[in-house]
């Protein structure tokens, strides 16, 4: 098969200035085979006996949690770390015990169950994590056989170390590898590191000329052999030292030759390597860190109330046992001796003569019997409402990307509710703003700017201040283009389709057409098939530079060695011609020269210098003839740069032979040179070379916003979320980028801090270290007080609208983190509209994070892309990866993924509104519903003389929270909606009572909890009342404690479900269901058991049929019980809801009394609802309304209405 | 094929693209959560009509039972005091555990017709019969089958007598009422029926007819009442009716039927014996006779707590509709939004 394939054996080695440099032996070297240096990998022989001797680990990679035989102790475990399931093993263990006022059965029954459930839950999250590790060690990749010289498929998990695998292109690497050749004569390969890092570029990696020019094909490795000798499995991306010991040749090994996990041959047909580290010894995986496990703020406020509630279960205890240590006492004889107690035979735990021991025995009965006010049920209930949800959040259709085929994947569903509550959102860029495709929309050239396409950006504007009629020209517009070509967005008549040479200019049309066809490092590809050009480039914005250029009618079609094939179109014969341009030198792009060029030789033997690059660096290099178009280009770069687009100036030069000569000599003596400057050395020789430019144009490429990203950062900002972008990129594309997603504005003050001050750089010159670092941190330090001193004096200036934002570079952010100063970046942060961080670093981006999480105490969420938001993600509150693109690094590590930003809008507005308010109802209703039944524990206690008799019979007790109580509760927090999604979008600063936590505010939950006390004293002494003296029914029965605990249990179950009813907004049929079930089902449950023998149902035999429901006071009992119980809280509820509603009941209102009844009040929480944003297209359109002043009345209203609320 | 073409209008094109687009979430109402709801909220409307109809029905619900209460004709006589002769009455104690004489002669006056049947019953304060000592004191199946004669270890202290287990055992059992009152009207015996006055289900079910009293206060010390060993324990109703624990401290047990009616002004003499001991625990003694209406014994509190229930509705739904009608929503107060009070849109 392989032979097949068509070899392209070139040798790009030469043509490239920087990056391909040859390693040598320096110190590090000298380490091998000492301490952190002692691993020997015997290639080709992996069954060797050295090999085996070594043994080392296997390809095989586990990220489950448990394995088979450790997963029943190992969850145990887990599940007994939570304080309160720890608390009922202790008393499930003492139930044994005859201090247990209930049989073991009611407590280790709802623990039992409990328990199951949740492991379950854990089984069933690490069997998905199981199938994933088979999936990735069952990839196939092809392994060297021995000694045969044929390659043969084998799964990753069964690679050894010291074999030697083929890697075709587009494939995964199985492990760490040493590159040894690959399809290119001098093994050069390209590989994206996209898992790794989050670089979307290709980096270029070279083997060793020894082993390359050896080895060719697969039967080449027959007689191969070599051993490495080289470091530890450590976790450092960027560096490897190691040795190659070949035939008696030793040769250096550097990073250069080692190709990683995870990473993704591109461009090349295929590569062979040699297994260096396998499984967890691949620095991906020693890189990847334990993920966080993160809980909500929900859960942690919870468990405060749990401890609260330990406190009241102890407290009552206490006081029962105190009384009952003087009662008990008293029976001593004297005046209240229980003789009928048989006080004098009492074991310890009744024995007046040790009141205080029995007393203590009591506390512990006590505690036990008080279970009932922790909810045992309410974490496994949380967790199984928390799935569900997360089913719901996958299954949203809205949320589904047609054109990837994701849905929404939330990946741990222990974050719904901290959604509905997040305050910050720490975004990436490229990916997740930005599609990170670049389109070719416009260019000027010789001064005349092309090109009619509508950016993201414009459309948008369009969309907010024009009206429909606008932006449906827009689209209109965009839709005619037909068939749509990637990377290509280009639209002018006046050079499409061979037009140009009609223009004026049409020899600088050509050059510049040209250029864009020359002046790159792409590679093509024909299909053979159709035969259509396409390209793979090192970066999105080059490949648009290759398609346009081919779009244009300059198809470059062909690489070779020294050479660059393009079919164009002859200006004088008007015919198609193929050109080849002899390419000689190569003078890449990075991020210091922000440029490249090419030099190359034409058909007609000219020497040309084609150079792209920013227009700073540009317009300096131009000669003094070529500045011909200058002003006119310039203007038009500002446009663009305006419109959110990135810009590129093309400029070109003739060289005349003897210059390129004594270039070249340079040229290639710096390159071959191995000094410490050599790279400065190069940097200069090329300097030389660039200049005297003659500007032919502009491009400019727009850096594809993801669709609906303006208007979903628009809602955002009216839901008051802060938004701050965190990005790799350059300074300008980001603020690029901030404009085009409104995050930026005309007439925000931008507080920039960098350190591109002529100061350090002149200091970087001299290159004293302490001193740059110093002259920086101050630098900062006295940028950031600037800028704080200018928000401090904002506001009272005239303009009240006035807003900041910050944009800080990575270098400055190193210096703005320090312990000392970040509470001060912190505070200047905090006071801008807008913060973007640029140039940052992965670790940067995760400490920024830590710096707003703990700072400012609220929910962040960072939501990003690539490998390199890992740590950001990870750090965050809530990690949202953008799923979609190929790698998967953030998915795996995020804790939801979305496959588009704007999807970001429902997944917080809606989804994680209704969890919020869902998930905090919930628990406030589990807190009630317990206190309800455990008061009635309590009061029945007292009549008891604190015995810790239970008053109901056990399995009531034990199947409270675990069947009459449970599905209603679930229901709630999975299927109530205070307001429904289209009312979220509509009034999004309804997403603010997430952000304060208004919804589980203490006020709320102690409310509840003494709602709950209201009800258990209404049962119980309603209860109570109605049986005085216990005659009981029309037959002169007495009732005993079973009639009175199976009518009080009656009440509770009632009272709670009814409950239940007012509390949700909500009634659809699966509320129906499970309310008036879980009434239903206590009612059959009574008759079932009173049915069975009495020796299993003891005092509740028959206890329904035979005396409760033939007694018309039980009935009439348990009607005035559940009204009286409810009377409190729906007059509460009726009063709130009139007079003081929540924002949701005020939308509740809204939405009930449609539009046209109370105009007024539907206009007041409109107004409200609108939030006078700073950020976001809105108060975009705003400030443009504000500028033309056309509606000045509306603001001054506004600025009295502002002014108002502050008081 | 055919059901995809039959849902989508698109037809073929449309199924294709769905086989595509595998992990497409599939639409319902269900998981797209837009259930058909009902979404009530408490407007006035609803807020005043719930409570006048809980009104409605309240009131003449708590007018019947007040009737149905105040229908019953019930005569209680304490008499734990007055039985102990006046020289004992300083150590009561002493007098109801010593070998005296406990007879004790009751007077009771009808002050309105009672229609039979008549119940008699006693009643107990202060008297925890709930305590959970003594609650577990007893084993239901050694109460149910001879078989289980043995299973008293639930029992203890009262679990045998000389190594022997006593039947019934346990506290309960042990200490059963043994009052007993000897009821005549204008100098005719006047019959109490024993017979019935105990719950069908214990009488079948949970007291066994093959159980005959065994070893029963044979211990050291004798409790209550003794049972005659020649009657089985489903027939003893006086220790069913006791065993059935009460849940409150105040409780009153069935002792018996009066199955004639009884006219006013009729006397009732009571002759009694004043055994059990109530007086070491400070408890109090009553004899009640007593009819019952529907709605059992006399308890007006039903009655009163509907009446006030009924009425606290009548008035919020007044206060609400006043409320409503004077205090309209108030408009234009957003203070209490608590976001509203920092509208700074940077912070």
């Amino acid at each position: 098969m392989a032979g097949g394939r068509i070899r392209r054996r070139l040798n790009l080695n030469n043509i490239y200035a920087f990056t391909c440099r040859k390693s040598t032996f320096q110190e590090d070297h000298s380490q091998i085979g000492g301490p952190g240096f002692s691993r020997v990998v015997y290639c080709n022989e992996p069954n060797s006996p050295a090999a085996e001797r070594r043994s080392y680990a296997g390809n095989y990679v586990r990220s489950t949690k448990y394995s088979p035989a450790s997963f029943v102790p190992k969850s145990l475990f887990e599940q007994f770390r939570r304080v309160a399931n720890f608390y009922f093993l202790v008393t499930g263990i003492l139930s044994l015990t005859p201090l247990s006022p209930y049989g073991a059965v009611s407590a280790l029954l709802p623990l039992g169950l409990v328990i199951a459930a949740s492991m379950v839950k854990e089984g069933i999250e690490d069997w998905g994590r199981k199938r994933q590790d088979i999936e990735v060690n069952n990839r196939k990749v092809k392994v060297h056989g021995g000694d045969d010289g044929m390659f043969r498929e084998e799964e990753w998990r069964e690679l050894r170390v010291g074999d030697i695998v083929r890697v075709e292109k587009e494939e995964f690497f199985p492990a760490d590898l040493l590159l040894l050749s690959s399809s290119y004569e001098d093994s050069v390969c390209y590989v994206e590191t996209m898992n790794l890092d989050g670089e979307t570029n290709l980096k270029v990696k070279q083997g060793l000329e020894a082993t390359s020019s050896r080895l060719h094909e697969d039967f080449d490795f027959k007689e191969f052999k070599a051993v490495v000798r080289c470091e530890d499995p450590n976790a450092d991306l960027y560096t490897f030292v190691g040795t190659l010991h070949l035939e008696e040749q030793r040769l250096p090994l550097s990073v250069q030759q080692l190709l990683l996990r995870d990473s993704k041959l591109r461009n090349t047909e295929y590569v062979y390597g040699a297994v260096v580290f396998t499984g967890h010894d691949t620095k991906v995986i020693q890189n990847s860190t334990v993920p966080p496990s993160k809980r909500s703020r929900i859960e942690r406020k919870m468990d405060k109330i749990i401890y609260m509630m330990f406190g009241v279960v102890f407290l009552m205890s206490f006081i029962g046992s105190i009384i009952f240590g003087i009662v008990t006492r008293e029976d001593r004889g004297g005046k209240t001796e229980r003789w009928y107690l048989k006080p004098d035979e009492a074991e310890i735990f009744f024995d007046p003569e040790r009141a205080p021991m029995a007393a203590i025995y009591h506390f512990l009965t006590a505690v036990m019997l008080y279970s009932y006010f922790i909810p045992i049920s309410l974490y496994v209930s949380i967790e199984i409402v928390k799935v569900l949800q997360s089913i719901f959040i996958n299954s949203d259709i809205l949320m589904y990307y047609e054109e990837t085929d994701k849905p929404a994947h939330a990946r741990t569903s222990n974050l719904n509710e901290e959604l509905g509550m997040v305050d910050t959102v720490l975004s990436d860029k490229t990916g997740t703003l930005t599609c990170n495709s670049m389109e070719f929309i416009k260019c000027s050239i010789a001064g005349t700017g092309y090109g009619r396409g509508v950016t993201e950006v414009e459309r948008s504007m369009a969309m907010r201040s024009g009206g429909s009629a606008l932006a449906d020209d827009l689209n209109v517009a965009a839709d005619r283009s037909g068939p749509k070509i990637e990377g290509f967005n280009f639209q002018d008549e006046r050079v499409m389709r061979g037009n140009w040479v009609k223009q004026r200019e049409a020899s600088v049309l050509q050059k510049f057409f040209r250029l864009l066809a020359v002046c790159h490092t792409a590679i093509p590809e024909t299909d053979e098939a159709t035969g259509t050009v396409s390209y793979e480039a090192e970066s999105p914005d080059e490949a648009a530079f290759v398609v346009a250029a081919r779009e244009l009618g300059f198809e470059f079609f062909s690489r070779t060695q020294n050479g660059i094939s393009i079919r164009e179109l002859d200006l004088e014969t008007g015919k198609k011609v193929e050109r080849v341009y002899r390419l000689l030198n190569v003078l890449e792009f990075n991020s210091a020269r922000k440029r490249m060029s090419v030099i190359v030789r034409d058909e007609d033997g000219k020497l040309l210098l084609l150079s792209k690059g920013a227009d700073n660096v540009m317009f300096e290099r131009l000669a003094r003839n070529g500045r011909t178009f200058e002003e006119k280009t310039r203007e038009h770069v500002d446009e663009y740069a305006d419109a959110g687009l990135r810009t590129l100036i093309l400029a070109y030069r003739e060289v005349d032979e003897d210059e390129y000569v004594k270039f070249s000599k340079n040229f290639n003596e710096a390159k071959s040179s191995v000094t410490e400057d050599r790279e400065s050395l190069i940097d200069e020789i090329t300097d030389q070379m660039e200049r005297d430019l003659i500007l032919l144009g502009a491009t400019a490429v727009e850096d594809k916003l993801q669709n609906g990203v303006p208007d979903c950062i628009d809602k955002l900002a009216q839901a008051g979320i802060k938004i701050w972008v965190l990005t790799g990129d350059k300074m300008e594309t980001a603020i690029n980028i901030g404009f085009a997603c409104s995050l930026l504005r005309q007439e925000m003050k931008q507080i920039i801090i960098n350190l591109e001050t002529p100061q350090i750089k002149a200091l970087e010159k001299a290159g004293e270290k302490d001193v740059i670092e110093q002259a920086s941190r101050e630098s900062v330090v006295k940028q950031m007080e600037e800028g704080k001193a200018l928000i401090t004096r904002g506001p009272s200036d005239t303009d009240s609208h006035e807003a900041f934002a910050l944009i800080i570079d990575g270098k400055s952010l190193t210096y703005a983190l320090e312990d000392d100063f970040k509470q001060k970046f912190l505070d200047l942060a905090t006071g801008c509209a807008s913060v973007i961080c640029c140039r940052s670093s992965p670790k940067q981006k995760a400490l920024v994070t830590r710096l707003v999480k703990s700072g400012t105490g609220k929910t962040t969420l960072a939501i990003g892309d690539g490998a390199n938001d890992v740590g950001m993600l990870q750090e965050a509150d809530i990690g949202v990866g953008i799923s979609g693109v190929e790698g998967m690094q953030a998915v795996m590590s995020s804790d939801l993924a979305i496959a588009q930003f704007r999807y970001l809008e429902r997944l917080l507005l809606v989804h994680g509104h209704w969890c919020y308010s869902r998930i905090s109802s919930m628990i406030c209703y589990f807190f009630y519903k317990n206190i309800t039944f455990g008061v009635t524990l309590f009061l029945y206690e007292a009549y008891t003389s604190f015995s810790a008799q239970p008053a109901y019979n056990d399995w009531f007790l034990s199947l409270f929270n675990v069947f009459f109580s449970s599905l209603p509760v679930i229901a709630l927090g999975v299927f109530d909606q205070d307001v429904s999604a289209r009312f979220c979008y509509k009034f999004p600063l309804l997403y603010q009572e997430g952000v304060q936590n208004l919804l589980f505010s203490w006020k709320r939950i102690i409310g509840w909890m003494f709602n709950g006390l209201i009800s258990a004293l209404a049962i119980f002494f309603i209860c109570k009342q109605s049986q005085e003296h216990q005659l009981y029914n029309p037959n002169g029965k007495t009732a005993g404690r079973d009639i009175l605990g199976g009518t009080m249990y009656t009440c509770v179950v009632w009272v709670v479900n009814l409950q239940m009813v007012l509390a949700i907004s909500y009634f659809t049929w699966v509320q129906h269901i499970v309310i008036w079930g879980s009434v239903a089902l206590w009612y059959i449950f009574l008759m079932i058991y009173g049915a069975i023998t009495p020796t299993f149902s003891t005092d509740a035999y028959k206890v329904f049929l035979e005396a409760l429901a033939p007694a018309p006071s039980y009935w009439l009992t348990t009607l005035l019980v559940m009204i009286f119980a409810l009377v409190p809280y729906f007059v509460f509820k009726s009063v709130q809801m009139r007079y003081f509603p929540g924002y949701h009941q005020m939308i509740q209102w809204i939405r009930h009394e449609g539009q046209s009844n109370d105009p007024e009040f539907v206009e007041m929480v409109r107004q409200r609802s609108i939030k006078t944003t700073t950020v976001g297209s809105t108060a975009r359109r705003a400030a443009s309304v504000r500028r033309s002043g056309r509606f000045h009345d509306q603001l001054n209203k506004n600025t009295i209405a502002i002014s108002r609320e502050e008081k | 094929m055919s059901s995809n073409t039959a849902s989508s209008s698109a037809g073929s094109g449309d199924s294709s693209a769905a086989r595509k687009n595998s992990k497409r979430p599939k639409y319902s109402k269900f998981t797209q959560q837009e259930l058909p709801a009902c979404k009530p909220i408490l407007t006035p409307g609803w807020v005043i009509s719930t409570f006048l109809i809980v009104s409605v029905i309240f009131i003449p619900l708590g007018v019947i039972s007040l009737f149905a209460s105040q229908d019953v004709v019930e005569i209680v006589d304490r008499y734990d005091n007055d039985c102990i002769p006046a020289p004992a009455r300083t150590n009561k104690v002493a007098f109801i555990q010593g070998a005296a004489p406990k007879s004790c002669n009751r007077t009771l006056t009808v002050t309105k017709r009672m229609k039979q049947p008549i119940y008699v019953y006693y009643q107990l304060e202060n008297f925890y019969q709930n305590h959970r000592r003594y609650v577990k004191s007893r084993s239901d199946s050694q109460l149910r089958s001879p078989k289980f004669e043995n299973q008293i270890s639930a029992c203890k202290p009262e679990d045998d007598a000389g190594g022997k287990p006593i039947v019934p055992c346990g506290l309960i059992a042990w200490s059963l009422f043994n009052d007993t009152y000897t009821l005549s009207r204008n100098n005719t015996p006047l019959a109490v029926n024993k017979k019935g006055i105990a719950w069908k289900s214990d009488k079948e079910h949970k007291f066994g007819n093959k159980v005959f009293p065994k070893n029963f206060q044979k211990g050291n010390l004798t409790g209550g009442a003794t049972l005659n060993p020649d009657i089985p324990l489903s027939e003893q109703e006086d220790l069913i009716v006791w065993m059935r624990t009460a849940a409150l401290p105040t409780f009153r047990k069935l002792y018996g039927k009066i199955e004639t009616d009884l006219e006013n002004g009729d006397t009732i003499q009571v002759t009694l014996q004043n055994n059990y001991n109530t007086y070491s625990f400070s408890g109090k003694k009553k004899l009640v006779l007593s009819t019952t209406s529907w709605l059992g014994g006399k308890n007006d509190f039903l009655g009163i707590a509907y009446l006030t229930v009924g009425g606290i509705c009548f008035f919020l739904a007044l206060a609400f509709t006043i409320m409503y009608l004077v205090k309209p929503r108030r408009l234009g107060d957003p203070s209490y939004l608590s976001w509203n009070r920092n509208p700074g849109g940077g912070r």
